[in-house]
This record gives C-alpha cells, structure tokens and sequence, in this order.
C-alpha cells in the first residue's frame, strides 16, 4: 500500500506477513500436537505403520523442497540487484519443483490407496487403533500441506507476472520477499513432516 | 525492524549456496541416522534436533530472521513458546489424567 508521498511501507507489509504465519503455525501446530499425544499413546502402532511409508520419495521430495526454498531465495536476490529475467526464470524453476513435489505426492498417495489404505477403508478399519489415527494424521497433515504448496505455486506464479510487468521491480520488492517467506515456511512444516512420518520407525 | 540496511539487505549467491549444501547435508545425516540405527534408542531425539537446525537454517537466512531486529524475534519466540505450552499442557493431562 503506497501512502500518499508514494513510500512504500515494506516493513509493515513485512510484519503483517510474519504475523499470518505465526498464526500457520498454531494452526499446524494443532495437529503436531495431535500426532504426538497419538504417537506416545500408540508407540507401537506408529512404529508399524510408518515402515509402510515410502522412505526414498520422501527423501527426494525433501531435497526439491529444499532445493526450491534456495531458488525463491535466489530469485528476490536477483530482482533487488535489477536482474527481471533471472528472478522471473528461478521463480519459474520454484513453481516446477512445487509441481514435481505434489506429482510425487500423487504417486505416493496412489499407492496406498491401491492397497486400500485410505480414510474409513475396509483395510484401514481393520488394522490396530493406532495405525487407524497414524493413517488419517498422514493424509490430513500431508494433504493441507500440499495444499499449502499448490496456494504457494499460484501465488509465485503471480509475482512471475508482475515481475515481467515490472510492477515488482528492485524498489518494490514486498510482494516477492512475502511470497518467500510463505514458501520457506511451507518448507519448514515438510521439514518436520518428514521425520515424523518417514524416518520414525 | 527500523535499520534501513536491514530492509534491503542483499544475501549473497556463495552464502545461499553453503546453506542449501548444508541443508541437504543435514538431510543426508537425518537419513543415515535412521536407516543405520545409530543411536537407535535416540532416533526420535535425534531426527527432531537435525529437522530443528533445518528450520533454524532456513529461518536465519532464507527467511532473513538474522537480519531482523529484536521485535519480530521476539514476536517468533512468543509464538514458539505458546505452541511449546500447549503441547507441554496437554501431555501433562494425559500422564496425570
């Protein structure tokens, strides 16, 4: 928002960003909670039914994730030394690798539910309580987290446009710098996903 | 939040880099620590500490909370803690209900 002497106050816009995140951080956070309460009451259970993940697709989607956060960082490094096309080319590579992270979770969620692991399924109802709760916190956690990701390839797919517009130009970095954090803190959550659902066995 | 330099602050390209270099060495870590069974009776410890330097890595440079003042730090660490409490309340009911 540009006052009326045309400044542009980015580290309001800054702040206001920050705050909508610690506010995504309560609301994963409530079901980082729920998983641990579940995984200290059925121990076992978790145990069993993480051997199902499957660890190398997770692993990889780690590192395009990872890989992803270093080219948005890239990008706003880029359009604050001026360079439009190498900024719009990296926030265009982050967008493939969201994709490739939601085609791999397709792959991954197919899967299981060929072998008939989905919510409320006759094979899932009849596995142990715990592995029951481990199933439905996988599919909830994993699924509003690649929503997460398809909200954030859309967005950055919008600040391709206004970045080849130059209305976001090395002075006006805002919207660009907000979309990175977003995307980072995306990153942040499958950071924890991952141990808790892949590596925990 | 008022430090001028702090608003357009460039990182550089090389510091990107050893962070992503970093932080896939620290997944390589989280993945031999599991698959091996080192410190088996740890695991859940240790794969919670490598993701926590990950996000601290990515936080402190990709999100440039290095490069941020005191207020929105804070802002963080109210935020973390309330989520610390929460999680720490409720397991206090659940041992002692």
């Amino acid at each position: 928002m540009s006052t009326q002497n045309g400044h542009i106050d980015a580290a309001g816009k800054k702040m206001g960003m920050w705050f909508f995140l610690f506010t995504e951080i309560l609301f994963f956070g409530g079901m980082f909670l729920l998983y641990s309460i579940y995984r200290y009451k059925y121990a076992q259970d978790f145990h069993n039914a993480a051997a199902e993940e499957n660890i190398v697709l997770g692993t990889v989607n780690t590192a395009i994730l990872l890989t992803s956060s270093l080219c948005i960082a890239l990008s706003i490094s880029a359009i604050r030394r001026g360079e439009r096309y190498f900024s719009s080319w990296l926030q265009l590579v982050t967008i493939v690798m969201g994709v490739a992270f939601l085609v791999i979770k397709y792959f991954e969620w197919m899967a299981k539910i060929d072998i008939g692991i989905y919510p409320d399924s006759p094979v899932l109802l009849k596995m142990a309580a715990g592995e029951i709760i481990f199933f439905g916190l996988y599919y909830v956690m994993t699924g509003l987290h690649g929503l997460h990701v398809l909200v954030g390839c859309v967005v950055i797919a919008f600040m391709m446009r206004f970045t080849m517009r130059q209305t976001i130009h090395r002075g006006n970095v805002a919207r660009l710098e907000n979309t990175g954090l977003y995307w980072h803190f995306v990153d942040i959550v499958w950071i924890y996903l991952y141990p808790l659902f892949y590596l925990i066995t | 939040m008022k430090d001028p330099s702090a608003e357009t602050h460039i990182v550089a390209t090389r510091t990107y880099a050893v962070v992503w270099l970093a932080l896939l060495a620290l997944l390589a870590a989280t993945l031999a620590v599991a698959r091996l069974q080192l410190m088996a009776r740890y695991s859940v410890l240790g794969s919670l500490l490598i993701a926590t330097a990950k996000a601290g890595l990515v936080l402190a440079f990709f999100m440039h909370l290095k490069y941020e003042g005191r207020f929105l730090k804070g802002l963080l660490l109210l935020t973390l803690c309330a989520l610390t409490l929460f999680i720490g309340l409720t397991f206090v009911d659940v041992w002692y209900r």
